[in-house]
């Protein structure tokens, strides 16, 4: 006996891109970024999680503002941290984006689902961005002992 | 793909049935799809979350150190090692994906390649799961 199945989606979302529209094709931009900020982020997230949580020693228990002054005290993992805040976010958004294509078939809740879905990513990558670049590791009015050791020379 | 029926009267001794099409239930390519989307979201929520916390650095030590206690706790700990493990999963399934779609012997082995996926993900938690889990529950 033979089962047939009827091919998914037919009638609803994720048309198939027409040949009569016009512009940049942004669904396959889309699929290529997903490929290319994923091998990225293998990277970067794979650095984050060995350099805090195992090459540190203590790992999850040494992590405290202190750690965080003096790692930002260094432009690299300024930076790397913004291109991991970038480029998850965009991916972890562009995702959620498909599952509520996917599953969302109420037009207004889907809309709501996709604006909610945009409005956090960019809070979350302005928010990241601007603390990341306008961070002070030895504000005043704290606690040596709370602070990067080096804010004592200052 | 094949599956059992129940017997019937009508059809006592059922053979396996035979699905085609597009189909890929119950096999080795759903379940990479399904793991990839169940530890996508958790990631999703867990960054929105981390995001957040992170940003408190901006506000002061005493309240980044206060939201980062919390995740020292063993709890949190243990659900440390479930959030690395989705990470480690829906990196390594994500490079199946990339290989699977550009490579056509990788599409021939695609099942093959989700079990090495799951062999890779393994010895990588073996390698994290202890340390971690040392820093979590020893002593400090």
């Amino acid at each position: 006996m033979t089962a047939t199945v009827e091919s998914p989606r037919t009638p609803y979302a994720y048309p198939a891109r027409s040949t009569g529209r016009r512009g940049p094709n942004l669904e396959k931009a889309g699929w290529i970024f997903m490929r290319a900020s994923g091998v990225v982020l293998v990277v970067l997230i794979f650095g984050h999680l060995a350099y805090n949580l195992l090459f540190t020693p203590g790992g999850i228990q040494a992590i405290d503002f202190g750690f965080i002054g003096g790692k930002f005290a260094n432009p690299l993992w300024q930076w790397w941290d913004v291109v991991m805040l970038w480029l998850a976010v965009l991916h972890g958004s562009n995702g959620m984006r498909t599952i509520v294509n996917d599953y969302v078939h109420r037009e207004g809740l889907r809309r709501i689902a996709l604006g909610a879905i945009a409005s956090s990513a960019f809070i979350l990558i302005a928010l990241g961005t601007l603390i990341t670049f306008t961070f002070d590791p030895c504000p005043t009015g704290v606690e040596a002992e709370l602070l990067p050791s080096f804010c004592a020379t200052r | 793909m094949t599956s059992s029926r129940t017997p019937t009267l009508a059809d006592p001794k059922p053979g396996r049935v035979r699905i085609t099409g597009t189909l890929y239930r119950g096999n080795e390519g759903m379940w990479s799809w399904v793991l990839h989307r169940i530890s996508g979201i958790g990631i999703y929520f867990f960054l929105l979350v981390h995001v957040l916390d992170t940003s408190l650095i901006r506000v002061s030590p005493e309240a980044y150190n206060a939201v980062i206690a919390t995740y020292k706790n063993p709890i949190m700990g243990l659900g440390e090692v479930a959030l690395v493990g989705a990470v480690v999963f829906h990196a390594m399934n994500g490079l199946r994906i990339i290989a699977v779609d550009a490579i056509p012997a990788a599409t021939r082995i695609q099942r093959i390649l989700f079990w090495v996926v799951i062999a890779v993900v393994i010895v990588l938690m073996a390698g994290f799961t202890p340390t971690h889990l040392i820093n979590v529950f020893g002593e400090h």
